[in-house]
Order: structure tokens, then C-alpha cells, then sequence
């Protein structure tokens, strides 16, 4: 776990694929549609934009911060430790507390199970992080879907993660009871 | 002002209150601390701006041209639980990164596509994109422990999709 930079890179394939469908479709809207309904769908979606931009930035501050003050090392003792619905219950605080992408998250949840912790709470560790993580909520879903679609979404999802890491505990056990063995490390 | 104003607001405040607290922590341990925290959030803050930026934008546009008719048959308001079913579908097999699974998601949205089924589709985004499946967690873990995850997470988009079917929001 010596990784710890969360590196966010300048270029990404994803971003040109779809500036370059933007920039089709934006001017098929020029073309078909006129300037005025080309004008009123960018100043419609840039006023959202800039209304979530200061989210946006305590979302990345609070990123920076949490990954120095909070070492992941620190996590995967404090939940590898634990077990039962309160092993799950603080998997998903800590997987929705956690910043960081898949190469952040996924050696924290290996190192549960390395520290004893069921399969169930890995599982809700890692669907916390998917459903509940601040960092995405913040920095990606506010700009595009606005606060109102993104906090009902986030309260659906709330008991996702228990939902999960209880299926994974029972599919696990049902899986040694036939002799599947239960070794998930 | 609205309900939901007032709550962007607490939202806002709550969020830099833990931005003061979090800064102040890392300054009193050491000053080092704060500053390599400081410069690596807002650095990140200016990278992703412009890549957010297209993505918003871009849904936008794209949402504009999209058949309408069509998105709506397949995964509109009416559309239920086979359109939310469609949606998760849709969710696991888009490639690409976070801009590319939001871009889809809100010009789904704007283009006429329901919420629930729109929540459908992010949620299997987030959850099993088989791309993110294959590239990233079957090699940082225990394939036995991935598959099983991937396995108990199939129903889930579908279950958030009922659930904002069932309270009608957002």
C-alpha cells in the first residue's frame, strides 16, 4: 500500500471521445436548430456548471485533505478488525468516507479480508464507495444532474451497501456449506 | 427561496466548514501537510474542471439530437420496470471513464428518459461496469471475491429504479 497519490491525469481518452461527439452534435443543433436554441442549451447547462463549481472544489479539497490525514493503512486495521452488521455498517461509513479511485479502493478491501474481515465487508466497503463516495457525488454527479436528482439518488442508495455486504455474507456461507471452501483472499 | 435552495446552501456551508476543519487539522500537524493538501485539491479542482465542462455541455447537445421518441419508448417515465431493466443493462456495457457514464446518463435524462430508469443506469455504472470489472478489480483482487461481488450486485440498480419508482422521485 506504499501508493497514496490520488493522481488525476491531464489528458483522457473518455474526455476526447465525448468532446468530439459534443462538438458533432453541438453543430448539428447550430445547423438544424438556429443560434438561439444552440445559445440557450450552453447558457442553461454552464449556469448549472458554475452554480456547483464551489462543491465542486471543497469536494476535491476535502479529497486532498482526507487522504493525508486519514491513511489507509489507519482503515483497513479499523475494519479489517470488525465483524457482524456493525463490520458492515462501518465499511460502508468508511467506503463512503474514503477518497480515491479504483486503485485506492480496491488494495483497501484486499487488505480486509487480509486482516481477517468477511467477504460481506469488502463487499459493502466497495458498494459505499461506488454509491455513497462524496467524491464522485461531489465533483461528478452535482454538475451534471444538479443537487435535487443526485441527494434523492444518494438516499435511495443509502441501504444499498448493507443490502449487499448481508447477500455476499450469506452467498459466501452458502457457497463453503457445499464445499466451495472459504478462502476469499 | 425553496426547500431546495435552502438545503444547496447548508450543503454548501457544511462542506467548507469540513474544508476549514480538515485544512486547520493538516496545518496544526504540519505546515508541509497543509500546503501538499492545498495544492493537490485545487490542482485537481483545475484539471477536471474543463473535463467536466465537456462532458456538461456535451449532454447537452447530445441530449438535443438524440431520437427522443425512441429514448422515451425504451427507457422513458412510462417505460417501468422493463425500462429500468434496459437501463442497468446499458449501464454495465458502457466503456470509458467517469465523463463518459455521466455524459450518457444526463443527456438520457434531458432527452426524455425517466429518472428512475436514469438512476438504474448510473447505479450499474457505478456498480459493474464490465469494463472497470475487467481492467481494474480482477487484477487488484481476488477474482473469486469480484465475481462474487458482481454476482450480488446485479439486482441492485434495479432495486434503486423501484425504489424511485415506488416514492415518484426526483
Amino acid at each position: 500500500m506504499a501508493e497514496r497519490r490520488r493522481r488525476v491525469r491531464t489528458f483522457e481518452w473518455s474526455t476526447a471521445v465525448i468532446a468530439a461527439i459534443s462538438v458533432a452534435a453541438g453543430a448539428i443543433v447550430y445547423l438544424r436548430d438556429g443560434t438561439d436554441r444552440f445559445i440557450a442549451i450552453l447558457s442553461n447547462d454552464l449556469w448549472l456548471f458554475t452554480g456547483m463549481l464551489p462543491k465542486m472544489a471543497a469536494g476535491c479539497l476535502i479529497a486532498a485533505f482526507v487522504t493525508r490525514l486519514l491513511p489507509r493503512e489507519v482503515v483497513a486495521r479499523v475494519v479489517g478488525g470488525e465483524s457482524g452488521i456493525v463490520g458492515i455498517l462501518i465499511a460502508m461509513v468508511m467506503g463512503a468516507v474514503l477518497p480515491g479511485g479504483p486503485l485506492t479502493i480496491y488494495p483497501v478491501a484486499g487488505a480486509f479480508l487480509l486482516l481477517g474481515a468477511d467477504v460481506g465487508t469488502a463487499v459493502a466497503f466497495i458498494t459505499a464507495w461506488n454509491l455513497l463516495g462524496y467524491n464522485r457525488a461531489l465533483i461528478w454527479e452535482l454538475p451534471f444532474f444538479g443537487p435535487e436528482f443526485v441527494g434523492w439518488r444518494i438516499l435511495i442508495a443509502l441501504p444499498l451497501p448493507i443490502i449487499a455486504g448481508l447477500m455476499a455474507r450469506a452467498a459466501a456461507r452458502a457457497i463453503a456449506a457445499r464445499g466451495g471452501g472459504d478462502q476469499w483472499t | 427561496m425553496d426547500l431546495i435552495h435552502v438545503i444547496g446552501i447548508v450543503i454548501g456551508v457544511i462542506l467548507w466548514g469540513l474544508v476549514a476543519a480538515l485544512a486547520l487539522t493538516a496545518a496544526v500537524r504540519s505546515k508541509a501537510l497543509f500546503r501538499e493538501g492545498a495544492f493537490e485539491g485545487l490542482r485537481d479542482f483545475a484539471v477536471l474542471i474543463p473535463r467536466v465542462l465537456v462532458g456538461v455541455v456535451g449532454s447537452g447537445y447530445i441530449a438535443a439530437v438524440m431520437p427522443q421518441d425512441l429514448v422515451g419508448h425504451w427507457i422513458g417515465p412510462n417505460s417501468g420496470l422493463i425500462g429500468i431493466t434496459i437501463a442497468a443493462a446499458c449501464g454495465a456495457a458502457t466503456p470509458g471513464g467517469a465523463v463518459v457514464g455521466f455524459s450518457i446518463g444526463a443527456a438520457a435524462l434531458k432527452g426524455g428518459a425517466g429518472a428512475p430508469q436514469v438512476i438504474a443506469y448510473t447505479t450499474a455504472w457505478s456498480l459493474y461496469t464490465i469494463q472497470r470489472l475487467i481492467n481494474w478489480e480482477i487484477h487488484m483482487m481476488a477474482p473469486r471475491v469480484v465475481w462474487l461481488r458482481a454476482a450480488i450486485s446485479v439486482p441492485l440498480p434495479i432495486l434503486a429504479g423501484i425504489a424511485a419508482m415506488l416514492i415518484g422521485k426526483p
